[in-house]
């Protein structure tokens, strides 16, 4: 029985994690064959650079990440806020209304996106004699929009963990609403708001359907554009860019982690430096 | 100097969800009082404490601070501190910067802050622990960083919910001794809630009885152990035996078939009242004289025994220094200092019978009750 387990387990983690392998290898092949190893060469890593199409995308997508994952969480970390302060029903409602993007299919929030910024551009296009069209600003608002609910979903746990007489103290001790906000309740759930940030930000560069419904022709996100080349012919530019990318989530969660870690381990040992009952 | 006020509450109403929590509540409060609100879990006492602390509105009714009426002011702008009931310290911040947080918003001089607070943190013996995070101190030292905290901004009135509630009772009784010594040298009004009767009569100049959302009663410890208004205050300060009882004229109460004298007057003329009798107040002698009953159960508590008698049927509770074993025919001797009458209200008849204190189950049947009358009468007039 056990073995079978472990046999399954393997399989699985065979499954997942092999194709990442072979393409992370075959992006040091020195050929541009996909089944045989020519040997090591990191020219595919120079092409890609020199390549402007990447490039731009690779910027596009950079900005629009970090634009998108810092509006957001100020927006949702300001909506939890709110959502938290309200009576027990009405907490209910909102939240359930902020599951529902997470728990769409991310097709019907993209065409519906685009359905809204198609009619609502042509509309000032039409009244203001404006010449708007989709673009970089659509696909801000658009990775904004869906990265909301993730940092709600993240920081309203914080809060509720969060001794609900911090903030009235604060208030007791003469601090204005605001300042109490950035004195007390900020510092409490911070740790909410940055896996928050980190998730909007990951969540920004992984997306594809949405990117592709809302960029319109004006700004091409690297998935986009990576999509658009694997549809002509898998080149070994796709397999640098694509190892680059893994590398890149891969080291920012291991840091995630180990920074929990590291927080827990010096609370912990200060506690029990003090010996607390 | 004493008998200004400094905070009133005019008829005060609140609802929560449609649902009465407070009723009607009028209470004063003089400059450097120790003031205590007393009652039972849910009666309203922590709701009181945060419309003076602003953190709710009333639906009904006025709040002022000396004659300013305060119904709008927030909670920052009010010159009142609270201790909350769990100490709400802040996680983030040391014990230093727990202290200094008030002072800090006031944008005080970082040298006149690091003054108050180390006379603070000497002040509750707390000194060398500025550095510490507030997750690594005990209970009782939270607490005492809750009260520097609180009192570093010089507060006029102080407000605490139950601050002593999660100690253990050694700690408690030796923070109250602490908590009343510190109000007392620093002139400060104390609003105080708490649950325990014993806490507050220790501790109060004034006693607030609260049940259901209204004040049942307000008055010097003394006087509310002494003469509770009602059979609610009554039981719920301290242990009362309750009797009905019949108002014959002034000083004159009848029990038991019986004519007691009493020291009570201005009742109307044959009014049923309820006859308030303290444990501690009745003497036990030798059957025969008084009132005559039999000891039914027996319980050692220390300082005295608690015995319950039975009485032709009514059980009292009485305590004592002497032991009587149960099935024991014993009297009493009721002196007119030890009959406490109260009119009727609402709560009598549902307090003051320990019936339910005995073991035994075949209580009074029928038959005994008729006897009551007859057996008082038979047992004649023995004052
Ligand atoms: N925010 C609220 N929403 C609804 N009901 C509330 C709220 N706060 C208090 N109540 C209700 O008001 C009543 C009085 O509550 P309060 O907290 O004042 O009681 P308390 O006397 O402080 O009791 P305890 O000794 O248990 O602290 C209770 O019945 C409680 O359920
Ligand atoms: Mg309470």
């Amino acid at each position: 029985m056990k073995a079978l387990s472990r046999i399954y387990n393997t399989l699985i983690f065979l499954f997942l994690y092999a194709p990442i392998a072979v393409l992370i290898l075959f992006s040091f092949n020195d050929s541009k064959s996909r089944v045989v190893w020519n040997g090591f060469s990191l020219k595919w890593y120079e092409q890609l650079f020199g390549n402007e199409l990447i490039m731009e995308s690779l910027k596009v997508t950079l900005l629009v990440a970090v634009l998108s994952a810092l509006i957001a969480t100020v927006i949702g970390t300001m909506a939890a806020v709110g959502i938290h302060g309200m009576n027990r029903k009405l907490k209910k409602v909102f939240l359930t209304v902020n599951n529902i993007p997470v728990n769409n299919p991310e097709i019907v929030t993209g065409v519906s996106l685009m359905l809204l910024f198609v009619g609502a551009i042509s509309f000032m296009n039409h009244t203001f004699g404006t010449h708007f069209k989709m673009g970089f600003g659509t696909l801000l608002i658009a990775h904004i929009t869906f990265n909301i609910p993730y940092v709600i979903l993240q920081v309203m746990p914080k809060l509720r963990q969060m001794d609900e007489h911090l903030y009235e103290a604060a208030l007791d001790l003469g601090c204005h609403p605001v300042s109490a906000f950035f004195k007390v309740i900020l510092p409490e759930i911070s740790s909410g708001v940055f896996t928050g940030l980190l998730m909007a930000f990951t969540l920004s560069l992984d997306d594809f359907v949405i990117s592709l419904c809302t960029a319109g022709s004006g700004a091409q996100t690297l998935s986009v554009t990576i999509y658009s080349m694997i549809r002509r012919r898998v080149t070994p530019e796709v397999n640098a860019v694509s190892t680059l990318l893994f590398g890149s989530v891969l080291i920012l969660l291991i840091l995630v982690n180990v920074m929990q870690i590291y927080s827990e381990n010096k609370l912990k040992k200060e506690q029990r430096r003090a010996g607390v009952r | 100097m004493e008998k200004k006020p400094i905070i009133n509450l005019k008829d005060i109403s609140l609802s929560f969800d449609g649902e009465k929590v407070l009723e009607g509540l009028n209470l004063s409060i003089c400059d450097g009082e120790f003031v205590t609100l007393l009652g039972p879990s849910g009666c309203g006492k922590t709701t009181t404490l945060r419309i003076i602390g602003g953190f709710l509105t009333p639906d009904s009714g006025d709040v002022f601070f000396g004659a300013n009426r305060v119904n709008d002011l927030p909670p920052y702008k009010r010159p009142v501190n609270t201790i909350f009931q769990r100490y709400a310290l802040f996680p983030h911040l040391n014990v230093y910067d727990n202290v200094a947080f008030g002072m800090r918003v006031q944008k005080k001089k970082k040298a006149e802050i690091a003054k108050t607070v180390e006379r603070m943190l000497e002040m509750v013996n707390l000194k060398g622990f500025e550095k510490r995070t507030v997750s690594t101190l005990s209970g009782g030292q939270q607490q005492r960083v809750a009260i520097a905290r609180a009192l570093a901004n010089d507060p006029k009135v102080l407000l605490l919910d139950e601050p002593l509630a999660a100690l253990d009772l050694k700690l408690r009784k030796d923070m109250q001794n602490e908590l009343k010594n510190m109000q007392k040298s620093l002139g400060i009004t104390f609003i105080y809630v708490t649950h325990d009767q014993e806490e507050a009569l220790s501790m109060s100049d004034t006693v607030v009885v609260m049940d259901g959302g209204e004040i049942q009663q307000i008055g010097s410890p003394l006087d509310i152990y002494n003469e509770p208004v009602n059979a609610f205050v009554a039981d719920f300060i301290g242990e009362s035996n309750i009797l009905d009882g019949v108002m014959l004229s002034d000083y004159k109460v009848k029990f038991f078939g019986r004519v007691f004298d009493c020291l009570d007057a201005g009742f109307e003329k044959d009014e049923p009242v309820d006859v308030v009798i303290r444990p501690e107040d009745i003497n036990i002698v030798p059957a025969g004289n008084g009132l005559t009953g039999t000891v039914t159960s027996v319980t050692f508590k220390g300082v005295h025994y608690e015995t319950i008698v039975d009485f032709y049927g009514f059980k009292w509770l009485i305590q004592t220094t002497e032991y009587h074993p149960v099935g024991e025919v014993i009297g009493i001797v009721l002196d007119p200092d030890d009959i406490h009458i109260m009119h009727k209200s609402r709560y009598s008849g549902m307090f003051g019978d320990y019936s339910s204190y005995s073991e035994e189950f075949d209580e009074m049947n029928d038959p005994t009750i008729d006897l009551v009358d007859d057996e008082a009468d038979a047992a004649g007039e023995a004052d």
